[in-house]
């Protein structure tokens, strides 16, 4: 299991790497912390020419509160995110997602915005970026752009990213101080991918609730406030329409029934906390 | 910028255990091949290449991390600590170390390296980590041998002779 | 801590080097200069034929020195014999078939590994698929496809045995209770993989090979014989460490020959690091097993009979020394019980899976599963508490030593007192308590039993009850279980021990210093013990090796033995050199001294020496130097008696197990609330080692239990290829234990101790299981219980009205698994343009992207080389594609396949075009199979990957059409019709 050979460049900068990435075009990708996308070279499973290694880019090493928002550059760690002082205050929701992202070893190596360039469809962090209707910082030589959570991820393991650009940051909105969130994850061992994962936000108006791990890329619905049987009817017509499908670790039946169960439970937790 | 061709080796050099080092690695040379094969550090072990079992973890500048998900070219001027350097001054076991032998925290030892260096660098960061915490900790890592206790039993040791000396001290 | 040493928890010395990161483990010793590297081209399908291998470009890439085809393994080596003589041949490569999914089919031997790796993928090979067989009862029908064309069919071997009078106790029981059920396929998977390191020397037609390889060294002769040399042309290494093995490293035999031809062909010593991919799909398994068990019971509850029928998957060879891990148990197929009536039925068939093979618990999980709920269902039908059962039927103590129906002689243990030991000090009645107070709340609680009796120390004859009485008189007899330890003097006087244990990170090192330390009344850390073994200078026998828990009982024996010798030689140098009789000669503190009188002494050393510096001056009979090897069997392990009888092991311990579970009502999640686990495995050596072999096999167990399983698709790929997908419990999963220990010394191993390693691996999967049973009141008949499966058990079923929305229709029944998907989309164009552009090659051609090549190959069949992917995956597929069944402008069929380094797919999809007001609805339907690498470790992902492809082929399906149609020009060329069709049959996750 040895990776194919590449060339590895190391830019200084955002720029030096949007110069390597339009030189390069498809051939290359970008690489951060590298603990999704080195599995996948050592497995042969993608065979980059070009490898642009943007960690140690220290405009990229920021967690910052921009409008609003958390802004969390390319090359900031998992682990880092998750020991930034502020974090539990201002997103409390990513704050008890984190810890369940791989492991205490991978997440001090793998990037917030790397988990959200792969695309995995039971990751958490994408599902916290849909969840939080969060954005993703897109550069290339032609610009900058600024991607919804809805247009970012197009579907499994493919984003809105275009080849010749790289993700420079992602941002998730500071939580209103009324707001009450919840994770839920099911997995099979502790750390592993979950089964089915979900998120919860009370809202203005009810609940938010973010499912991973089902669909190809995280299904997000605004619930009004719900009572009782609207609930269920509501979380079963979802989990119908998450269309899962069967695989060696979980049935469709058992996402289901996942969806349903843990889904009413957060909801009722959440809204009870805010009402 | 820095731009290292495919086909060709590259000055790699960094501190492994204090010590400088340095070798010549091809840009897709993994990082547990170059300590094992390149420098003769064979007490990183490799079990997976894909980032699970643990094996080959060390502390790259102080964080516990997977060699096998690493590049060589990419340690350049970091600063590794491996269980080839865990001994104390002496050159003796430490006290996590000796914990684990008394404990019989490993059998054929395998993953041991690894799961060393997770701990340490635990030990050192969090000195009052408890046993969920610890557990979580040593989840990134698989052995196959011992069912875990004693390693538990034993990070749990350390951390309460660390502090009493530490109390001891005052 | 001072002598007697044996008993004693002695910290180990293995540690003191291993916590160093100083351990010598296969991949960490030196190479010889020149050393090349070897990588394995592995079969992406379960069962074809192969038509062709083409190296020829691949033997021209950077740093290739050879590639090694079936062909060289056909003129260098002959396929590996095992104990049951059919027409189905297996050698070290695949010669004209593969058969399972990982099988080698070639090797690249190159300056490095990530070379070699390169050139696989430059290897063309052309198969040609055949129905693949997955379930072994498919597998064993009469009318199902031959894996072994030569024989009579897939069952490759079957024996009915018969003990007592099992009809007559089924006549009269007044309960019989049956299970069927079904023990999945699972591995220990030890952390380090497999490491062979082979040079031919041509000259003398020597193999010199280091392999992790931990016995049995029967095999030692198959792998010579395989490479067509004597025994001591095959000089066969072992390393001072290996990184775990639990049964898993006998199966690397097949690699040493592999890679004994492929030094010779390629004329440089090659060395070969599995990885864990390879490991995974391809290095062995337990079996898994079908058994349909019937127990006869009286009204008391006595168990009067038991009637086994089972069906062993060994996978696509029997590869020795399978089949025995169906006959490893046969002596104690009545467990603990007291049963004399006993019928079996045993039958062994292959299927498209990997080769089975040696496995902490061999043969036990398999037996104990059935058995064990056997006993909780017959509580449940009698309406007696499963405890009770249980105890109602244990082997009485005064039997002892008691020989089962099958022949086994139990040599030792109060299983009454034990089992209630453990009820007693494992607190059961608090655990009830807290059963009742859980379920009075509603919650889901339960309490699981297992008895067990725990065989150690393999009779080396067990495996001819295979054969019939006549065919054993022809063949000759085999027993016993030689052991064989040295232990010596050098000319400094201290002490050296090599036996041929091959030990796999127990300790042995130690518990051999602790035996020695009190025989020779010296300070284990005194002494050394070497762990390696070379074939060519190292005493051995065909049993040694590490493997049937032989470590505990029959190594330590031998050593023991050889110790003892040396000893008795010793008194009488001492005895000239104290002056005194050689009845009075003590040992003891490093020295030998005078009984009674403490202060004429020497050093042990000194007489030890002088056997060698001085070999005129000591007693003639105490000889020169000094160094005994011993050799020991047991005089009990004899061959199967007419009648079909063997004492299959030496020993045979005891345990009784104890579990509380809790299973969350929402996610199923099985938490295991406590568990119990008694064993007397006679006297304990080393208590400290004895509880961490019991912690790690129970840690392996409950991993079967509830998380591991080698998956296959019905189509035999293979998907659980990375430690994501095959789950060993991690410290999170893995609770405390409570160990309780009982010690009956056995009366036939020179130390009393028994084998004590596996004993977790048969009873704590049944014992989970019957726990859960109890919690969700269901009946559990397969393994791992995984939450989706528990679900599935429990939940009520999900109402039709459920579905709000409508999904799939299910498969017709009988075409296996494969992806399947339908849909229908609206085009603004008529049938007729819509078929225009299907059909119309050059519209298609020109927007290919990633098109390497494209040939027609004529009557709507193309060929081409595309690259496809999905976000960072991708890879070169060489795809073809026919369009069939044309019924312009109406319907059409394609069928095709694509194959490339990430595996191969197949599929089929039918197009229906029907014309609307609107303009024209497309209908379609597709099925798609998908095996090899993209399955094996994106098996979580690759249907919903797959099923975005062919979504978005039929979007841009549409979108092509339209454009086509409506005369718009191209828009996207990553978009292509022709691209998207190839990706339907081309999907990689
Ligand atoms: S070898 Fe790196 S995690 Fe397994
Ligand atoms: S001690 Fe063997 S794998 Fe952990």
């Amino acid at each position: 299991m040895k990776p194919a050979a590449f060339d590895y460049v190391r830019p200084d900068s955002v720029d030096e790497a949007l110069e390597v990435l339009a030189a390069s075009g498809d051939e290359a990708r970008v690489l951060a912390g590298g603990q999704s996308l080195t599995a996948m070279l050592n497995m042969r499973l993608a065979n980059p020419s070009v490898l642009i290694d943007i960690a140690r880019i220290q405009d990229l090493k920021n967690i910052s509160l921009v409008d609003g928002m958390i802004e969390v550059g390319a090359a900031v760690t998992q682990a880092a995110l998750l020991a930034w002082p502020d974090l539990v205050k201002h997103q409390p929701l990513l704050a008890q997602i984190l810890p369940n992202v791989g492991h205490y070893q991978t997440r001090q190596r793998g990037t917030v915005c790397g988990s959200l360039a792969h695309a995995e469809p039971s990751a958490e962090l994408p599902l916290a970026l849909a969840t939080l209707q969060g954005e993703v910082v897109v550069q290339g030589k032609r610009g900058r752009r600024v991607l919804s959570a809805a247009d970012f991820q197009t579907g499994m393991m493919t984003t809105d990213v275009a080849a010749d650009e790289m993700i420079t940051a992602c941002r998730f909105p500071v939580a209103d101080a009324q707001s009450r969130s919840l994770f839920h994850e099911v997995s099979q061992r502790h750390g592993d991918f979950a089964l089915v994962a979900l998120a919860a936000v009370s809202t203005a108006q009810g609940v938010r609730l973010g499912v991973g791990g089902v669909a190809e890329i995280p299904r997000i619905v605004d619930l009004p406030l719900l009572q009782g049987e609207a609930v269920e009817a509501t979380l079963n017509d979802l989990a119908w329409e998450l269309d899962g499908v069967d695989d060696p670790h979980a049935s469709a039946r058992y996402r289901r029934e996942l969806v349903r169960r843990i889904g009413k439970k957060i909801i009722n937790e959440v809204s009870h906390a805010t009402s | 910028m820095q731009r290292l061709d495919a086909g060709l080796r590259h000055r790699v050099r960094f501190l492994l255990n204090g010590r400088a080092v340095e070798g010549d690695a091809e840009p897709r040379m993994l990082a547990s091949d170059f300590l094992r094969q390149v420098l003769g550090a064979t007490g990183t072990h490799v079990g997976c290449e894909h980032g699970v079992c643990g094996a080959c973890t060390i502390r790259i500048d102080g964080k516990a991390q997977r060699t096998c998900l690493t590049f060589a070219v990419q340690l350049d001027d970091c600063r590794l600590e491996t269980i080839e350097g865990l001994t104390d001054d002496k050159g003796d076991l430490n006290d996590l170390q000796t914990a684990f032998r008394r404990l019989h925290a490993l059998q054929c030892g395998f993953c041991t390296p690894g799961i060393l260096m997770s701990l340490d660098q635990l030990l050192e960061e969090e000195p009052e980590a408890d046993e969920v915490r610890i557990r979580d900790v040593l989840s990134g890592h698989i052995c196959r041998c011992t069912g875990y206790q004693g390693m538990v039993d034993a990070t749990l040791e350390v951390m309460a002779a660390r502090r009493n000396a530490a109390g001891g001290e005052e | 801590m001072e002598a007697p040493w044996l008993g004693k928890s002695l910290e180990r010395v293995e540690d003191l080097s291993l916590l160093r990161g100083q351990g010598q483990f296969a991949d960490d010793l030196a190479t010889p200069p020149g050393t090349c590297h070897a990588a394995f081209l592995r079969s992406p399908l379960a069962h074809a034929k192969i038509r062709s291998v083409n190296i020829h470009q691949a033997l021209s890439m950077a740093g290739v020195v050879a590639v090694i085809t079936g062909a060289d393994i056909l003129a260098h080596s002959k396929p590996f014999i095992t104990g049951v003589k059919v027409e189905a041949p297996h050698y070290a490569l695949a010669t004209d078939r593969v058969r399972y999914v990982g099988e080698p089919v070639a090797i690249v031997i190159a300056a490095n590994r990530y070379l070699a790796e390169d050139a696989l993928d430059a290897i063309e090979v052309e198969y040609a698929a055949l129905e693949a067989l997955v379930d072994p009862a498919e597998a064993a029908a009469d009318t199902a496809t031959k894996l072994h064309p030569s024989t009579d069919g897939n069952v490759l071997h079957e024996r009915s045995f018969r003990y007592g009078n099992p009809e007559d106790a089924f006549t009269k029981a007044a309960h019989v209770v049956e299970t069927s059920v079904h023990y999945p396929r699972n591995s220990c998977t030890p952390m380090e993989c497999y490491v062979v390191v082979a040079r031919h020397n041509a000259g003398e037609d020597l193999f010199e090979v280091t392999a992790n390889f931990q016995g049995p060294y029967t095999l030692h002769t198959i792998m010579a014989r395989s490479l067509k040399v004597p025994g001591n042309r095959l000089r066969l290494k072992t390393p001072p460490d290996s990184g775990g093995s639990f049964g898993v490293k006998q199966g690397i035999f097949p690699y040493v020959v592999a890679l004994g031809v492929a030094a010779r062909v390629a004329g440089c010593p090659v060395k070969w690091v599995e990885d864990r991919l390879e490991h995974l799909s391809a290095a062995t398994s337990a079996t898994n097993r079908l058994t349909t068990l019937k127990g006869a019971f009286d009204e008391n509850g006595r168990l009067l009979a038991l009637d086994y029928d089972q069906l062993e998957d060994c996978g696509a060879y029997l590869r020795a020394p399978e089949p025995a891990t169906i006959y490893r148990m046969h002596g104690n197929m009545t467990g603990a019980y007291d049963i004399q009536d006993l019928a079996i039925r045993n039958r062994v068939v292959v299927t498209n899976k990997t080769p089975t093979g040696l496995m902490r618990g061999f043969g036990g999980p398999q037996i104990y599963f059935p058995l064990e709920r056997l006993m909780d269902l017959a509580a449940k039908k009698l309406a007696i508490d499963p405890l009770e059962l249980r105890r109602r039927n244990l082997v009485p103590t005064e039997a002892m030593p008691y020989t089962t129906a099958s022949g086994a002689l139990l040599d030792s243990g109060d299983y009454t007192r034990s089992l209630d030991r453990a009820v007693e000090e494992g607190g059961l009645s608090e655990l009830i308590a807290r059963r009742d107070a859980a379920r009075t709340q509603g919650r889901l609680y339960g309490i699981g039993y297992a008895a067990v009796v725990e065989p150690s120390i393999s009779n080396m004859g067990y495996i001819t009850t295979l054969l019939t009485p006549e065919q054993r008189e022809k063949a000759g007899p085999k027993n016993g279980a030689l052991a064989t330890a040295t232990v010596s003097f050098d000319p400094s006087g201290s002490i050296t021990v090599n036996t041929s244990s091959v030990p796999q990170g127990q300790g042995h090192r130690t518990v051999l210093s602790q035996v020695v330390a009190d025989a020779l009344g010296v300070h284990p850390s005194t002494i050394v013990v070497s762990s390696d073994h070379d074939t060519n200078k190292d005493p051995w026998s065909i049993a040694s090796g590490n493997y049937a828990s032989r470590f505990a009982g029959a190594v330590t024996g031998a050593a023991h033995k050889a110790a003892m010798k040396l000893r008795e030689r010793l008194t009488r140098i001492a005895a000239a050199d104290l002056n005194i009789p050689v009845e009075e000669v003590e040992f003891g503190g490093g020295k030998v001294y005078a009984r009674g009188n403490p202060d004429n002494a020497l050093p042990i050393a000194r007489p030890a020496a002088k056997a060698h510096w001085s070999p005129l001056s000591v007693p003639d009979e105490a000889g020169v130097g000094l160094r005994e090897t011993a050799i020991w069997t047991m005089p009990e392990l004899t061959e199967p008696d007419e009648a079909d009888r063997i004492n299959s092991s030496g020993s045979y311990g005891f345990i009784f197990d104890i579990c509380g579970v809790e299973i969350d009502p929402d996610t199923f999640a099985v938490r295991i609330d406590k568990y119990v686990t008694m064993h007397d495995a006679g006297r304990l050596l080393n208590p400290m080692l004895a509880d961490g072999q019991i912690r790690g096999g129970f840690s392996n167990a409950l991993g079967a239990a509830l998380y591991e399983e080698l998956a296959y698709a019905a189509d035999g790929s293979f998907l659980s290829g990375t430690f994501v997908d095959y789950l060993p419990p991690t410290a999170v999963e893995v609770p405390d234990l409570v160990i309780l220990h009982d010690q009956s010394p056995s009366p036939f191993t020179p130390l009393g101790s028994k084998g004590l390693g596996e004993g977790n691996c048969m009873s704590t999967p049944v014992c989970i299981a019957n726990a859960v049973a109890d919690a969700v009141d269901r009946d559990i008949t397969t393994l791992p219980l995984t939450r989706s499966r528990l679900a599935g058990l429990v939940m009520a079923t999900e109402a039709e009205d459920a579905r709000s929305v409508p999904v799939a229709p299910a498969p017709p029944p009988g075409e296996g698994h494969a992806l399947r998907g339908e849909g229908s989309t609206m085009v603004p164009a008529s049938p007729a343009d819509v078929w225009a552009v299907i059909l119309d090659e050059e519209k298609l051609a020109s927007v290919i992207p990633g098109c390497h090549e494209l040939q027609n190959l004529g009557d709507n069949a193309y060929r081409a080389d595309v690259t496809l992917g999905i976000g960072p995956v991708k890879g070169r597929f060489r795809a073809e594609v026919v369009l069939l069944d044309l019924d312009e402008p109406r319907s059409l069929r394609l069928v095709g396949g694509a194959s490339g380094p990430l595996g191969i797919s197949q599929g089929e999809g039918h197009v229906t075009l029907v014309e609307t007001p609107e303009g024209t609805r497309v209908d379609y339907h597709y099925a798609v199979r998908i095996s090899g690498k993209v399955a094996a470790v994106g098996s979580r992902l690759i249907d919903g990957a797959a099923r975005t492809l062919i979504n978005s082929f039929f979007k841009h399906l549409v979108s092509q059409t339209t454009n086509q149609a409506t005369g718009q020009t191209e828009t996207a060329p990553a978009q292509g019709l022709f691209a998207r069709i190839l990706a339907f049959f081309g999907i990689t996750s």
